[in-house]
């Protein structure tokens, strides 16, 4: 079971949804990942059938299935919005995509609603309507709707983005082991780099309705080939500082570090940094004299318990957040060192960041063309 | 934060804010118990008054008790009258409903058509009461009216509201349909306006009928815009007086007397205000009474 995007573009009201899509699905599951507005609604619309692009072609197994109606495919789809038939029971909900299969006779039908019931949780549920279920019993029912039936194609559209951190934890787990021994494509949507990083499964990363970057996304985070990349896999978000290259070294906000590629004098790039990578006061051990270090003056400390995110305003109005471990005390308007280890600083061209992303987007687990990242 | 532990520090001192009573407040209400008393209650209480007296002159009236409401409700005209609204209503809802819903689904969801369709269908409800009496009366009419006329010569059939009491209902609940069937579509539009688009989605997926796809999304998803129109529909209908007023009168016989004209007739024909009064407040009652149960019902039936 394979599904390709071959050249896939959406315009709408005169805006670009999807740009040039090239994908390959292979069977199992594929995360997409992006911010808001990147494309990842309408390309899983485009894969279900639900959208018609203006050019590309959608084939599963070789069969060009562009022009077919969602009604003759073998798809599922499963919301970021609980979706459920509101006047039907959970069982019927769960029932409904299997009346319509031959595959499944009337006790066929029966034994596989339970099924899926006992798998999601639901067994006890079954004779609720959604009404009177909670928000993760509905997006469960869901789930379960979609899982019930064996579909080449199974979409999952931030599935999990309306529930509440506990349980989304549970299904993630859950639903994890579930697609593993399921046969077909299972394309899951997400907004949360965490959610991606944990699923460890193949990554696309979308952004402006282009694909940034296709890959494994543990290699992603750790080796990000362009910003974008590296932007939409960092929670909390990258710091980005501007850098200017001098003989051989970058120099940033009156500190500096050697540069990773020959570049001339003059020429600008982006430093983009993790939060966590961030130290106060003291140099990381691993980095010793060569750390960078930035004066920086004390705005805002959040402390979430766990961890304490240090707001800090550098030279020239750059701000700069650090992840703390523990809660950690500050005041602000003080003013300190933050330091960072170079090797663990990812330096970006600015030009090549958008050369990057037109040489990448649409390149099926295309190499990258931006600068490589000063990792170990 | 700061407010809460100076509350704290500060609970065995007394709060001077609380401690003095001020009631000026009370005179923001004052205009609304004004206007509520000369448009309500005032009225309502001159027809209690009323209806316990036979009124003879302005000086001369007997207090009779509850005589008039006794004699009301054994009166076989005001029975037969209210059997006939009843049906009325019932015809008005059985038709409206479905129909205003139907409409609802087959308007366009996107595009010119939307605001075309809108203005089409909200038309009839910006006519006033009386013109539509007036419309109706005119286009039923054989000789003149487009209607009668088409009836009468093209299909041939016999029709004259002013003489076949079948032909005058016929043609007062046809007006009350063409004048409010656009209310009920117009609630279930904004209702099914209201679905999300993945509800559809969904069910294109599930390759679900355009009938399954009624049934189980919309239907469901319109109980609360439907219950308001049931009610709307029901309370309208049970006291239309206007338009049949304008039309038949009334007639021919007492085909289309439905409650408000009778009422209207003992009250301003005959000046019979006692028994009329006797009988607004027992129509009011029951419209109350009807108005609960439906929405008792309709409201239980979802759970």
């Amino acid at each position: 079971m394979t599904v390709i995007l071959d050249g896939i573009s959406v315009r709408r009201h005169g805006e670009t949804w999807l740009d040039d899509v090239n994908l390959e699905l292979a069977p199992g599951m594929t995360t997409v990942i992006g911010p808001m507005m990147a494309g990842k609604t309408t390309l899983m619309r485009v894969a279900a059938g639900l959208l018609a692009p203006e050019t590309g072609r959608v084939t599963v197994n070789g069969k060009d299935v562009t022009g077919i109606s969602v009604r003759k495919r073998s798809v599922a789809f499963v919301y970021q919005q609980f979706i459920n038939y509101p006047s039907l029971t959970v069982y019927e909900n769960i029932a409904s995509p299997l009346r319509l299969d031959s595959r499944f006779r009337r006790d066929g039908v029966d034994r596989r609603v339970r099924e899926v019931a006992e798998l999601m949780g639901l067994a006890e549920l079954l004779g609720r309507r959604p009404a009177e279920l909670s928000g993760g019993q509905q997006q469960r029912t869901a789930i379960a709707r979609a899982l019930a039936r064996p579909v080449d194609l199974l979409l999952l559209d931030e599935p999990l983005a309306n529930l509440d951190f506990k349980l989304r934890e549970q299904l993630r787990a859950d639903l994890k082991a579930m697609f593993a021994d399921s046969g077909g494509v299972v394309l899951w949507s997400t907004a949360d780099p965490n959610e991606a990083l944990t699923f460890a499964a193949p990554t696309v990363v979308l952004g402006e309705g282009r694909v940034r970057h296709v890959g494994d996304v543990a290699d992603m985070y750790a080796h990000p080939p362009t910003l974008a990349v590296a932007a939409t896999l960092s929670d909390p978000p990258l710091n980005l500082l501007p850098g200017v290259v001098r003989d051989g070294r970058i120099e940033v906000l009156g500190a500096s570090l050697p540069a990773p590629r020959a570049h001339a004098t003059g020429h600008g790039v982006v430093l983009g940094v993790r939060p966590h990578q961030v130290t106060i006061g003291r140099a990381p051990d691993t980095a010793g004299p060569a750390a960078l270090e930035l004066p920086a003056e004390i705005r805002l400390a959040e402390v979430t318990g766990s961890a304490t995110f240090l707001h800090l305003l550098l030279q020239d109005g750059h701000h700069l957040v650090a992840h703390l471990p523990g809660t950690q005390l500050f005041t602000p308007g003080e003013t300190t060192l933050a330091y960072v280890d170079p090797a663990h600083v990812f330096v970006f061209d600015q030009a090549g960041e958008e050369k990057g992303a037109e040489q990448d987007g649409g390149r099926l687990l295309g190499t990258s063309a931006a600068e490589v990242d000063l990792h170990g | 934060m700061s407010e809460q532990s100076t509350g704290a520090v500060q609970a065995d001192e007394p709060r001077p804010a609380l401690k003095r009573k001020d009631n000026r407040a009370w005179w923001l209400v004052l205009p609304v118990v004004v206007s509520v008393a000369f448009t309500a209650v005032i009225p309502l209480m001159t027809v209690v008054n009323f209806s316990v007296q036979d009124v003879f002159s302005p000086v001369d009236r007997v207090f009779v008790g509850l005589e008039w409401f006794r004699s009301i409700s054994r009166d076989p005209e005001v029975r037969a009258a209210l059997v006939r609204t009843l049906l009325f209503s019932a015809q008005v809802l059985l038709l409206e409903i479905p129909l205003g819903v139907a409409l609802a689904v087959v308007m366009p969801r996107r595009g010119l058509g939307v605001s075309v369709a809108l203005v089409l269908v909200a038309l009839p409800l910006l006519i006033p009461w009386n013109v539509v009496g007036t419309i109706w009366q005119i286009f039923a009419r054989g000789d003149i009216g487009l209607g009668g006329w088409t009836i009468n010569n093209v299909l041939g059939v016999n029709f004259n509201y002013t003489l076949d009491s079948t032909d005058a209902w016929i043609t007062v609940l046809l007006m009350d349909v063409w004048h409010w069937t656009p209310l009920v579509a117009l609630l279930a539009y904004a209702g099914l306006r209201s679905i999300p688009e993945p509800y559809f989605q969904a069910a294109q997926i599930d390759a679900a009928s355009a009938w399954a796809t009624f049934r189980h999304i919309q239907l469901p998803r319109l109980r609360g815009v439907l219950t308001i129109a049931v009610l709307l529909r029901f309370m309208d209908s049970f006291m239309i007086y206007t338009e049949p007023f304008v039309v038949t009168g009334g007639g021919p016989g007492n085909a289309t007397s439905f409650l408000s004209i009778l009422l209207s007739k003992i009250a301003v024909g005959q000046f019979d205000v006692g028994p009329a009064a006797a009988f607004s407040l027992l129509y009011f009652l029951l419209v109350q009474i009807l108005c609960y149960v439906f929405f008792t019902v309709l409201t239980r039936s979802g759970r």
